[in-house]
């Protein structure tokens, strides 16, 4: 037991570093970035004074370590600032980036959960199968299928669900554009294309790890003993393969969870679901500094507490490593 | 096809107003009733109806978009907060013709110096309060002053003092004659907005006066709307509600059009339009607006700074195989004349510009020059197409002697690093309803936006001159002889006049389209309604 709680003091510690680190790169990256928020609200439009007005009401004024000291300090306080976007001198409320993320937040949570709850399961359940039945034809074609979704770009795979699902056989909707009011069940209907797509797109990966990490450990002579004593070979698979085979399939599931929440703008934009990842994009191109910051500490805290559920079940799983000498 | 036919054709086109086809309907000695039969069958309906929810799929909206006006960056914020739930002092209408929007009247005084503005009787914002003149004041201040962050600042340069005249009526004193004066409040940064105690206004309550009042919003996914019921225009707006979804993704707003999601999309996806046309319950809509795509040349840098060369440049490009290729027909050839057809007082300058490469030769040759060796930056973050129209043009000109060496810039920054700073680069106008207006805000010396840095002391003159005019007929003479300095003269290369392509389903109809803007001026919400 102190293996784990030491391992997660100690990824929590590393995470922290982490995430501080990545905010000094963005903070970098975006003020390498040609223009600032003013010039691209402005556009055509921004004269030098005008640009000037904009700088000095929004703070943009200031050097770039001292608006980064000002924000970070906040954050340590949990307040993550406010977006440049509607500031105003002129009695404007300004949008705090959390409410802003709040809300894109959990439509993101949400589609990757729907997504996450049939595809880890139909993952697991058909690399088991496709072990069980490996280089025969349910293999061959559960492979195909799953490799070909994989390798088509996801807005394609959503443009053809699209075409055949919402506009020849108008059974979905087309656009998943969900609002905070929007019943569950209208919510259900509505991210049941993106969720389709996303569940096309990460199945393949899952399945194979799985199907790997099981017919790798089926040489091994306890399997061998297994099938010896006549154990039924679904059984050998389920209850002595899988077990032993969970640490790699878990990383692989954590890489799919994370690319879940971080990295689904395609298919945003495509469906025009109000997720997270078009906040960022959005926030991005306007180089609205806070807003960036706190996407990207969101997803670089995705990956840092993904990863280390994934190791923690391989140190559960693993009774060396939950007991070691 | 009979004459009335013939006229039925036209207005369904929308060439004529539905009052000019009555007109010569009767003429031809055709009843009343048998013309309104004949329009509801052109799908001009005699009467508006009222009712319906209508879902309109913008292609623009970010979720940085404010509600401050003076930032209405794109169509994602001017149709819903300006088109649908503002009024400006004046409105452009479906003509191109100014006239009185919350203002009853505008009088000039002063030899237009100075421009008063009595507001109508009885207007009240949507929390029920009463219009006056201190709400005028403040709304217009708001993009004044030292510290304005407004785009509209330099537009409302010319404006040196505003007064509330009694409850009514706004003065405006400006620092030169201007004629135009009431177009320039037409426009959609200016909003009327309530005034607070402290005489700014309050952009930030979202209460203003215009068809819809605001229900709720989320930047750049979605703005609902209901209707006004104390609207000041009689009898609209049509739609009980509306709501405006931004929809970015080219494919996606089709297939929302196409499956019903939305009644109307804005710039449909030319390349699959012949597609959407097939449909038998989508009508497409385009007009050729105001707004152009441009080769602007810094006149000061050489080789621009030789008016051969640059006469050289525009015969050397074929700006038809442009509009064909690149704009898919969707898009009038330019002649080097930024002054849109419709608009007021616009002259086509002789000689027309078509691709010569034996007269582009013969300018090189005049400009003492075998050949030419000429950077041109662009990048497609200053209008789409642009690459592809600028590899055609190398294309076209090397039969003249003419290099062109296409550079392709970064879209992110475009207009920072390369649009300012290169001496011959791409990029686009949307236009203005008046002439004066464009051509102060591009082609004036001094101008901000002089991207040619081009100084002509005859226009300036002129420029001058014809603002403060009143009489029409010398103001033409004198518009007519500044386009002709431009064309002749200048350093903008115009490409083609771009039309607006939007598509809706047949269930929504209309009057006439405005070419202001796109959306049918961005006012589709009030000027529509259900068949």
């Amino acid at each position: 037991m102190n293996a784990i709680v030491a391992t997660v003091l100690q990824r929590l510690g590393l995470g922290i570093v982490t995430l501080f680190v990545v905010s000094i790169i963005i903070s970098l990256a975006i003020g390498m970035l040609p223009g600032d928020f003013a010039k691209s609200m402005l556009g055509q439009a921004a004269t030098p004074e005008t640009v000037a007005a904009f700088r000095k009401d929004i703070g943009l004024d200031r050097p770039l370590s001292v608006r980064y000291l000002d924000w970070i300090s906040g954050v340590v306080r949990g307040d993550f600032g406010y977006s440049l976007a509607g500031a105003g001198s002129l009695g404007g409320s300004r949008r705090p980036v959390a409410d802003l993320i709040e809300p894109r937040l959990a439509n993101t949570l949400f589609l990757a959960a729907v997504t996450a709850i049939i595809a880890v399961p139909l993952a697991l359940i058909l690399g088991m199968l496709a072990a069980l039945y490996r280089n025969r034809l349910f293999d061959r074609i559960v492979n195909i299928v799953t490799l070909t979704s994989i390798s088509s770009p996801e807005f394609f795979v959503a443009y053809i669900l699209m075409l055949f699902l919402a506009i020849k056989l108008p059974i979905f909707h087309s656009l998943a554009n969900v609002s905070p009011d929007t019943p569950f069940f209208e919510r259900l209907g509505r991210i049941a294309l993106p969720s389709l797509t996303l569940i096309l797109v990460i199945v393949a990966h899952m399945m194979r790890m799985t199907r790997a990490a099981i017919i790798n450990l089926l040489a091994s002579p306890y399997i061998e003993m297994a099938r010896l004593k006549g154990i039924s070979p679904p059984r050998i698979i389920y209850r002595h393969a899988l077990p032993n085979a969970l640490a790699p399939i878990a990383n692989v599931i954590a890489i799919n969870l994370a690319y879940l929440i971080v990295g689904v703008v395609v298919v945003e934009v495509v469906f025009t679901y109000p997720g997270i990842g078009q906040l960022m994009v959005d926030a991005v191109s306007k180089r609205d500094l806070p807003v960036v910051q706190g996407c990207a500490l969101i997803f670089a805290g995705t990956y840092i507490l993904l990863n280390l559920i994934a190791d923690i079940v391989s140190i559960v799983t693993n009774p060396r490593l939950l007991h070691p000498r | 096809m009979t004459e009335l036919e013939y006229w039925a054709n036209q207005i369904k086109k929308g060439r004529i107003s539905r009052r000019e086809f009555m007109s010569r309907a009767a003429a031809l000695g055709v009843t009343a009733a048998l013309a309104t039969t004949m329009l509801t069958q052109a799908g001009i309906g005699a009467e508006p109806k009222k009712g319906g929810s209508a879902k309109f799929g913008l292609a623009q909206g970010a979720t940085t978009d404010t509600m401050d006006p003076g930032n209405y960056l794109d169509t994602g914020t001017q149709v819903p907060f300006w088109g649908a739930m503002s009024n400006s002092l004046t409105e452009v209408d479906a003509k191109g013709n100014i006239g009185g929007d919350l203002a009853e009247t505008m009088e000039p005084s002063d030899d237009t110096k100075k421009w008063i503005f009595k507001l109508r009787k009885g207007l009240t914002f949507h929390n029920g309060k009463d219009v006056t003149a201190n709400d005028v004041v403040a709304s217009f201040m708001h993009h004044m002053g030292k510290d304005s962050k407004s785009a509209a600042k330099s537009l409302l340069e010319s404006v040196s003092d505003i007064k509330a005249d009694g409850k009514e009526t706004a003065v405006f004193t400006l620092a030169g004659p201007n004629a135009d004066f009431p177009y320039i409040v037409s426009d959609y940064h200016i909003p009327i907005m309530p005034a607070k105690d402290d005489g700014t206004a309050d952009w930030d309550s979202k209460v203003r006066t215009g068809a819809f009042v605001f229900e709720s919003w989320e930047p750049g996914v979605r703005a609902k709307l209901k209707r006004n019921p104390n609207y000041h225009k009689p009898g609209m707006p049509y739609f009980d509600d509306v709501e405006f979804l931004s929809i970015t993704d080219v494919a996606a707003r089709n297939n929302a059009l196409i499956s019903g999601e939305v009644h109307w999309i804005g710039r449909a996806d030319l390349k699959t339009l012949s597609l959407l046309q097939r449909n038998p319950e989508v009508a497409i809509i385009e007009v050729t607006g105001y707004g152009h795509y441009v080769f602007p040349m810094d006149v000061n840098t050489p080789p621009f700074n030789n008016v051969d060369v640059r006469t050289a440049l525009k015969w050397a490009i074929n700006r038809e195989d442009i509009a064909k290729k690149v704009f898919l027909g969707h898009a009038v050839p330019g002649n080097d004349n930024p002054i849109a057809p419709t608009i007021k007082y616009a002259i086509d300058p002789q000689p027309k510009y078509v691709y010569d490469p034996e007269k582009a030769k013969f300018h090189l040759k005049k400009a003492d020059l075998p050949t030419l060796k000429v950077d041109l930056s662009v990048a497609d973050a200053a209008f789409n197409g642009c690459v592809d129209a600028a590899v055609l043009y190398q294309e076209h000109a090397k039969p003249a002697g003419i290099e062109i060496n296409v550079v392709r810039e970064p879209n992110d920054g475009y207009w920072d690093n390369a649009w300012p700073k290169k001496p011959w680069r791409a990029g686009y106008w949307n236009g203005r309803p008046t002439i004066d207006w464009m051509l102060t805000t591009v082609y004036a010396k001094g101008a901000a936006w002089n991207e040619t840095h081009w100084d002509n002391a005859r226009f300036n003159e002129l420029l001058v001159a014809a603002r403060g005019d009143t009489d029409d007929k010398k103001r033409a003479q004198m518009y007519a002889e500044m386009q002709q300095l431009i064309h002749d003269d200048g350093g903008v290369i115009v490409l083609v006049f771009y039309n607006y392509v939007e598509a809706a389903t047949k269930k929504l109809t209309h009057g006439d389209i405005a070419q202001n803007f796109p959306v049918d001026g961005l006012k589709i919400a009030e000027r529509w309604w259900f068949a």
